[in-house]
């Protein structure tokens, strides 16, 4: 059966239905990334709330001409203007205000919102026809989608990503640093237009099958994922577009598996599953990664301390050091060096002696910036060097017991 | 007071300014809210010199470079570049932002910082080809930071950071080089690294517009002084603007005596 899903095999709707997800997964993930890296991740929110108005008003408009309201291209059409009258309004709030944005896209969000619920509710109220399924554009709904349906989110999803292709090298830029951009000529305040223009188109798109709700996911989580996994941007976008497209794909096929399973939401899961993932196992980044890191740097900073103490007499007190110096074979249970003990210890004080004229003098200048207690001396200054200097502090001395 | 400013000047001497200044201004003026940052100033840079933007914390020198780079929005005033205007100019002037400007974490490499620098070059469509990546190596180099092409940015120290961005600039190769307090908070061998490319430009005939802060540094880098205190105090040869007197009147109570007697001292 899953296997039956992921190839296809589950009947005309559900492939239509597999083929758009997927691709506005893609183009919800590469549009993300910029907004992402742009920090303004939440206007996304902002904007498909927005849109409610405009799918209930142009429905109103069909059924008052006369026709039956279920037209997609136009209901699209209607959401896309409500959504730029919402952009505007932020950006209005945003640049001429001095409320910040966060406050701004609450206010537009929620006024939106409101005003979209209400125009619901008179449409339910006042009886034009069926409602058409207009709840549906709150969290999805697949279940009838037709041919035509889908071509419309194929190619709004298609135009959308060669739009962001197309302007990706200055969205970047702006991104990392807009002062520099408005210096080098660009208009960073149309830039920045262009691109939640473009994350607008997506969420548009993306009303049929995710509903205005749950785009967001879509446009948040994939870049998110992705950043654990890259430190280049134009990497982290084809990334962030991969599990997009993965999680558009894989979610609409399992959807369609059992009668009823709604498939915005199980994508949703899915990308949250990828990015869940990759915030415990990614290489550098990673949750794990970091934890293991943190405490490897705390065994080589309790070794370097336990063998000095030895190295000078003193005796260790912390049970932590003590039980890595014994399981590393330096010190006996009853806390006595053993004889790589001792060895190590001296060693270390010596460094640490060697490191304190290196750092004296101003001819070791750029090497003395790498000393951080616990770097090897061997590693920073050639034998040569380190002879040099071990002249100048004299013979080792004994180690006392 | 503005216009008796610009009649003892003489009406000649300001147009030959215009017509010969890689960049002048007239009568900026730039207001966040209600309280001006930068009121009213003229600013005549020389070329192929080193000019120094100088004044207390708080007195408008980054805004005054924004404003004149229209990265911020003057009230008032006229900005030209080598006698044009500055939009036509863009491509012969390179910023160098604050470096605590930007997000040091954002997914990026050395040499992609860098090739930002070549962007107007490359168009929207260009495809970045081995020439630009030899170019913004060789920027790379100018600044000591070859070695460290492919690393994270956010692996960089603060003084690090600062050459890259001078890098970005070198390749964009300008004719007028503005800096915002790019020694700020780097090291010794930042410094030196900085201060022998700017004074390289200026051999080869650019100019280099620097925000500065430590007055200790004004007369072995620079040639001209620019001193702003919101107004504009004083302009002109360090030897001649750089003076005890200029300083007490941009500072006010802010630099104790004995600092401005040391420095007076040290410009003869």
């Amino acid at each position: 059966m899953l296997w039956d899903a992921l190839t296809l095999q589950l009947g005309y709707n559900a492939t239509l239905v597999a083929i758009g997800a997927s691709l506005l997964g893609v183009s919800a993930g590469v549009t993300g990334t910029f907004l992402f890296l742009r920090k303004r991740a939440l206007v996304s929110d902002a904007i498909s709330h927005a849109t409610l108005p405009g799918v209930c008003l142009a429905f109103m408009v069909m059924v008052l001409l006369g026709g039956d309201g279920r037209n997609l291209l136009a209901l699209l059409a209607g959401s896309a203007l409500s959504a730029w009258v919402g952009l505007l309004c932020l950006n209005w709030l945003t640049r001429h205000t001095r409320l910040a944005e966060d406050a701004a896209i609450g206010a537009v969000l929620s006024v939106f919102f409101g005003f979209g619920i209400v125009l619901l509710t008179i449409i339910q109220t006042m009886g034009m026809g069926r409602q058409a399924g207009l709840e549906g554009f709150l969290l999805g709904s697949t279940a009838g989608m037709l041919w035509a349906d889908a071509v419309i989110i194929a190619l709004g999803g298609a135009a959308t990503l060669a739009l962001v292709m197309l302007i990706r090298r200055p969205m970047t830029i702006v991104a990392f640093d807009p002062d520099y951009a408005a210096a080098q000529g660009m208009a960073v305040h149309r830039i920045d237009l262009a691109m939640m223009g473009l994350v607008m188109a997506v969420t548009v798109v993306g009303l049929k099958i995710v509903g205005l709700i749950l785009i967001v996911a879509m446009l948040i989580i994939p870049p998110v994922t992705a950043r654990f996994w890259s430190e280049r941007a134009e990497h982290v976008v084809l990334l962030s577009g991969l599990a997009g497209g993965m999680s558009g794909y894989v979610g609409a096929a399992l959807s369609a598996m059992a009668p009823n399973l709604p498939t915005g939401p199980i994508i949703v899961l899915l990308a949250f599953g990828l990015f869940l993932l990759s915030i415990l196992f990614a290489p550098v980044r990673g949750v794990l990664a970091a934890l293991l890191r943190h405490f490897r740097f705390q065994r080589r900073v309790h070794i370097r301390q336990g063998l000095l103490a030895m190295a000078q007499g003193q005796k260790i007190y912390e049970p932590l050091t003590r039980r890595l110096l014994q399981r590393a074979g330096l010190i006996r249970a009853d806390g006595v060096a053993t004889e790589a003990g001792k060895a190590r210890a001296a060693k270390a004080l010596r460094d640490e002696k060697r490191w304190e004229i290196v750092r004296a003098d101003q001819a070791h200048e750029a090497v003395a910036a790498l000393y951080n207690g616990l770097r090897d001396i061997e590693t920073v200054l050639t034998p040569d060097q380190i002879a040099e200097i071990d002249r100048r502090i004299g013979a080792p001395k004994e180690v006392p017991a | 007071m503005m216009l008796e400013l610009a009649s003892d000047q003489g009406a000649t001497l300001e147009e030959r300014d215009l017509n010969t200044s890689p960049l002048a201004v007239r009568g900026l003026t730039v207001s966040y809210g209600q309280k001006p940052a930068v009121f009213s100033v003229d600013m005549t840079v020389q070329p192929d010199a080193m000019t120094a933007i100088i004044g207390p914390n708080g007195a408008g020198k980054s805004t005054l470079l924004k404003a004149a780079l229209g990265i911020v929005k003057p009230l008032s005033g006229q900005v030209s570049v080598f006698g044009y205007p500055l939009e036509d100019q863009r491509a012969r002037i390179a910023y160098v932002p604050q470096r605590a400007s930007v997000d040091w974490d954002f997914p990026t490499r050395v040499i992609d910082v860098v090739l930002m620098g070549l962007s107007r070059q490359l168009g929207l469509l260009g495809r970045v080809r081995a020439r630009h990546k030899a170019r913004a190596m060789d920027c790379l180099h100018r600044v000591g930071m070859r070695d460290f092409a492919d690393r994270q940015i956010g692996q960089l120290s603060g003084g690090q950071q600062q050459r890259v961005f001078l890098a970005r600039a070198l390749a964009q190769d300008a004719d007028l080089y503005l800096l915002d307090e790019p020694f700020a908070g780097v090291d010794a061998a930042t410094e030196k690294a900085i201060i022998s490319v700017l004074k390289s430009l200026k051999q080869s005939h650019k100019t280099v517009v620097v925000v500065h802060h430590d007055l200790a540094t004004v007369t072995d880098y620079f040639d001209h002084v620019f001193l702003i205190n919101t107004h504009k105090v004083a302009e002109g040869p360090v030897a001649e603007a750089f003076t005890a007197e200029n300083l007490q009147n941009a500072y006010g109570g802010r630099l104790a005596t004995a600092q401005i007697d040391q420095i007076s001292h040290v410009s003869g």
